[in-house]
Formats: C-alpha cells, sequence, structure tokens
C-alpha cells in the first residue's frame, strides 16, 4: 500500500509553484501588455516599431524557445535566471504580447467622439487616457484577459522542462515513484481546473464591478 | 472699431484629392453671432473642426484673439504650431458636437466638472458648484447625479452645452446641435441656445438647418455653397431677399422640406 499523504504534499507543493508562476507572469504580462499596446498606438514612430517588434517577436516564435532561450542562452549574455525567474520571464513576455493586441482594440474601440471631445475640452494627451479612454476601454478587454491569464496557467507547465518543481513536474515525479500514473495525473486534472475556475469567477466579478460603475452604458 | 476676434485668411483644406475649402477668408468680431448655412458637404463642419484644431489645415492662415492659430512665431517667422501652442489657443474656444460626445462612463455633473478640474486647476468644490449653476441654466440641474445612458438626445445635449460653458471660452462652435434629435426635442435645446446668445457676449458660430432659429440667433448669415461664401448678410437680408440664385434654390428646397423660415 502506497503512502499518499506525502505525495499528496508533493503535488501541492507544486501547485503553489504553478499559482506563483501564474500571479507573477500575469503581472508582467499585464505591465507588458499596456506598455506595447498603448505604444503601438503612439504619435512616436520608434515607439511603434519597438512595441510591433515585440508583439511579432513573441507571437510568431513558441513558448517553448522562449523558454530555453531565457533559460540556457542568456546567461551566455551574463545573465543567468533562476528556473523560477526564467519561466516567469517568458510567460510574462509571451502572454503579454497577446494581451497588448487586447489593449490596442479595446482602446481603438473607444472611438474618435470621444477623443474629440477631449481635445474640445482642452484635455491633455495623458488626461484624455487616464480620464477617458482608459476607463472606458477597460471593461472591453475584461473578458479577453480572463481567456490570457488561463492561457497562461496552461503554459505554465512548459517550466518543468528547465526542471522547475511545478505542477507537471511533481505529478511526473509521483508517477516514478509510484508506478501509478492515474492517480496523481487525476489530481493534478483537477487542480488546474480549478484554478482556471477561480481565474474566470474573479473576472467575472470584476466585470460585474465594472459594468456596474458603467451603467451598462454603450453609446 | 475692435479688431476680430477670428482672422481666416486664404486657407485650403484637402482630404486627399478632394479640395473641401479652396481659399476661403473671413473675419468674425468680438461678440459676434453668426450662423453659417448650405448644402451638406459645403464645408461648414469642416471650418468648425479647423477652428477646434481637430483638423489639420493645407494652406493659409488663422488669427484667434490676436495670435497665430496653428502657426507660432520662431523668430521672425512662423513655425507649425505644437502641442503646447494648440493647448495654450484651445482654451480660447470651446465646442459642442452634433452627437453630443458626453463620457459614458461618468455622471452629468462629473461629465461638466471633468475639464475645469483638470485643465484650469479649479478646486472640485467651486466646480461643482459652477456647473450646477450651469446645468441649472440648461435645465438639467435635477439630473446631475444621471449617467447620459439615463438621458434623451435633447438632456444630453443642454448638458453637452452647459459642458462647454463650464471652460468660459471666448468662442464657442456649435455643429449642428440639433440635427441628431427627435424633432419634439429640438424646441428645448434651441430655447437654452437663444437665451445663451441673447445673455451672453461670447462670441458664437452656429451650423445649422433650423432657419427660423438662425434668423432668430444670429447677427449675421453665411451661405456657404462648395466651400466657398456664396452670400452673406443680415438674417433678414439673407432669408427675405436673398441675392444670389445658388441662396434662393437652397433656401426653396428647405422650406419644400417643411423647416420654418
Ligand atoms: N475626414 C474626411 N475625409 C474625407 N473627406 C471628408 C472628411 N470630412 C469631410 N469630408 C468631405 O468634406 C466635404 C465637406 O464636409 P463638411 O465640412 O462635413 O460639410 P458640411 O458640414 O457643410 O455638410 C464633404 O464633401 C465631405 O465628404
Ligand atoms: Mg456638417
Amino acid at each position: 500500500m502506497i503512502d499518499w499523504s506525502g505525495y499528496l504534499t508533493l503535488i501541492l507543493e507544486g501547485a503553489l509553484v504553478t499559482l506563483q508562476l501564474t500571479v507573477m507572469g500575469s503581472a508582467l504580462a499585464l505591465v507588458m501588455a499596456f506598455l506595447a499596446g498603448l505604444g503601438r498606438l503612439s504619435r512616436f514612430f520608434i515607439v511603434r516599431a519597438l512595441a510591433t517588434t515585440y508583439i511579432e517577436f513573441f507571437r510568431g516564435t513558441s513558448i517553448f524557445v522562449q523558454l530555453f532561450w531565457v533559460y540556457f542562452v542568456l546567461p551566455f549574455a551574463g545573465l543567468t535566471l533562476t528556473p523560477l525567474q526564467a519561466g516567469v520571464l517568458a510567460l510574462g513576455l509571451n502572454v503579454g504580447a497577446y494581451a497588448a493586441e487586447v489593449v490596442r482594440g479595446a482602446v481603438k474601440a473607444v472611438g474618435r467622439e470621444q477623443t474629440e471631445a477631449c481635445v474640445a475640452l482642452n484635455l491633455s494627451r495623458y488626461q484624455r487616457m487616464r480620464h477617458v479612454i482608459l476607463p472606458q476601454a477597460l471593461p472591453l478587454m475584461l473578458p479577453t484577459f480572463c481567456n490570457n491569464a488561463i492561457e497562461l496557467l496552461k503554459g505554465t507547465a512548459v517550466v518543468s522542462l528547465i526542471s522547475l518543481t511545478d505542477l507537471t513536474f511533481q505529478a511526473q515525479v509521483v508517477r516514478a515513484q509510484t508506478g501509478n500514473t492515474l492517480i496523481p495525473f487525476t489530481t493534478i486534472l483537477i487542480l488546474y481546473f480549478a484554478m482556471a475556475w477561480s481565474i474566470s469567477i474573479g473576472m467575472r466579478w470584476l466585470e460585474r464591478r465594472m459594468s456596474r460603475s458603467l451603467d451598462g452604458v454603450r453609446t | 472699431m475692435a479688431s476680430p476676434i477670428i482672422r481666416i485668411d486664404n486657407i485650403v483644406k484637402r482630404y486627399g484629392p478632394l479640395t473641401v475649402l479652396d481659399g476661403l477668408s473671413m473675419d468674425v468680431m468680438p461678440g459676434e453671432k453668426l450662423a453659417l448655412i448650405g448644402p451638406s458637404g459645403s464645408g461648414k463642419t469642416t471650418i468648425l473642426r479647423i477652428l477646434m484644431t481637430l483638423e489639420t489645415i493645407s494652406g493659409g492662415h488663422i488669427e484667434v484673439d490676436g495670435e497665430q492659430l496653428y502657426h507660432m512665431k520662431k523668430g521672425a517667422d512662423l513655425a507649425p504650431a505644437d502641442e503646447a501652442h494648440l493647448h495654450r489657443m484651445r482654451k480660447k474656444i470651446g465646442m459642442v458636437f452634433q452627437h453630443f460626445n458626453l463620457f459614458p462612463h461618468k455622471c452629468v455633473l462629473d461629465n461638466v466638472t471633468l475639464a475645469p478640474i483638470l485643465t484650469q486647476g479649479v478646486k472640485k468644490a467651486d466646480a461643482e458648484k459652477r456647473a450646477m449653476e450651469l446645468l441649472d441654466m440648461v435645465g438639467m440641474a435635477d439630473k446631475a447625479k444621471s449617467v447620459p445612458a439615463q438621458l434623451s438626445g435633447g438632456q444630453k445635449q443642454r448638458v453637452a452645452i452647459a459642458r462647454a460653458l463650464a471652460l468660459s471660452p471666448k468662442i464657442m462652435l456649435f455643429d449642428e446641435v440639433t440635427s441628431a434629435l427627435d424633432p419634439e426635442l429640438v424646441e428645448e435645446v434651441l430655447n437654452v441656445m437663444k437665451r445663451l446668445a441673447a445673455e451672453s457676449d461670447m462670441t458664437m458660430l452656429l451650423v445649422t438647418h433650423e432657419m427660423g432659429f438662425a434668423s432668430d440667433f444670429a447677427d449675421r448669415v453665411l451661405f456657404f455653397d462648395r466651400g466657398k461664401i456664396v452670400e452673406e448678410g443680415k438674417p433678414q437680408e439673407i432669408f427675405r431677399n436673398p441675392r444670389q440664385e445658388r441662396t434662393q434654390t437652397f433656401l426653396r428646397k428647405i422650406i419644400a422640406a417643411g423647416h420654418r423660415v
């Protein structure tokens, strides 16, 4: 008879790593999304070019390759990262590139009339964005941000390839040690699903809050 | 005699191959109430948008309140205006749009106070006090806490007028402010505008298809066709005795379409 409690602890430790990766990766992705998404709308060519290059590059190459680069190649350039740092960096940059297009799309969807009203009221570029455009664009971004965060969560499994002890990695350890496949893999299936589910619920709550303060308005 | 507050000198406006304004010149005196009429596509909106710096111009000069609008002095020469110059010039001008363009995520009161607080450094309490006076003037004080989606078109437009007035610009531009409204809502907005015209010494430029209203409102009427001023004069002259054939044709069509003259 196998004593599962020790193995369960192992898997829960893995869940903690996956959670850390997801939260920190999402935070980085969010920052990158706004930097690059707003950068693509800049009136300066160089800023637009930088943002576009970033987005196209990270959407055009696979997360595996990006992770290997960050972890195995960057050290040659003198930058050595822990597996966790490498995972957060790769995941955050990768998902941030997709989310940047969401930011750009939502800002553009707010419409020229709102910007023109701001010009007529003599608001500065920053004030227009901060007080008029973004408050209306944010609720439009949320549903897709939710998908992005779940994609990121699912993507975290790739870090087991650089021997970071995340949920997937631990499940494989348990499987190797016990010879049982069903129990560890069912456990992580449920844990992944529970995490994705809580992201959905959290986002839906945020969305409701925001649209209430907007009074469901779209004119 | 005072000097003009707006001097439009030979401006050209092109959209790609289409020349909308081809060497247009006109002056507006301080406090003057001007109505711009003419067939659609004749460039009336374009002129207002150019004065609000929502467009660029392809040629010519505009002077507002003694300063170049799209240019600034650089030594002895004129250079294209930068953002800081435009920002300074926009303080003199306000605009009310055909489709109101209220901020849907803010209540009526915040729509009116946002710009004074942000651009003039007015304290929130003072801005709200002034906003309530203005909302009272346009008959919207009881809706101060509503959001735009809860208002009718006429109410939205009255809020938009209050919002533009809150910055106390020297010049106000009104672009067909009633043409997006249901007929029964036009009157309430026109009444506000008439009071405004009678009581304020602001310079006002108005684009409208309401000829009866233009006649009450304006000191001077300009008839536009194809980017040119075809005829101008006092309302009685233009509406009762138009001299140009194109003006006559236009007014006949408007009357046939059921607008009051
Ligand atoms: N952004 C634009 N791009 C191309 N053409 C435009 C644009 N805005 C206006 N025009 C054209 O300029 C002309 C004048 O338009 P406008 O000033 O709106 O006329 P009005 O207000 O007198 O009806 C029209 O022929 C219109 O199609
Ligand atoms: Mg027009």
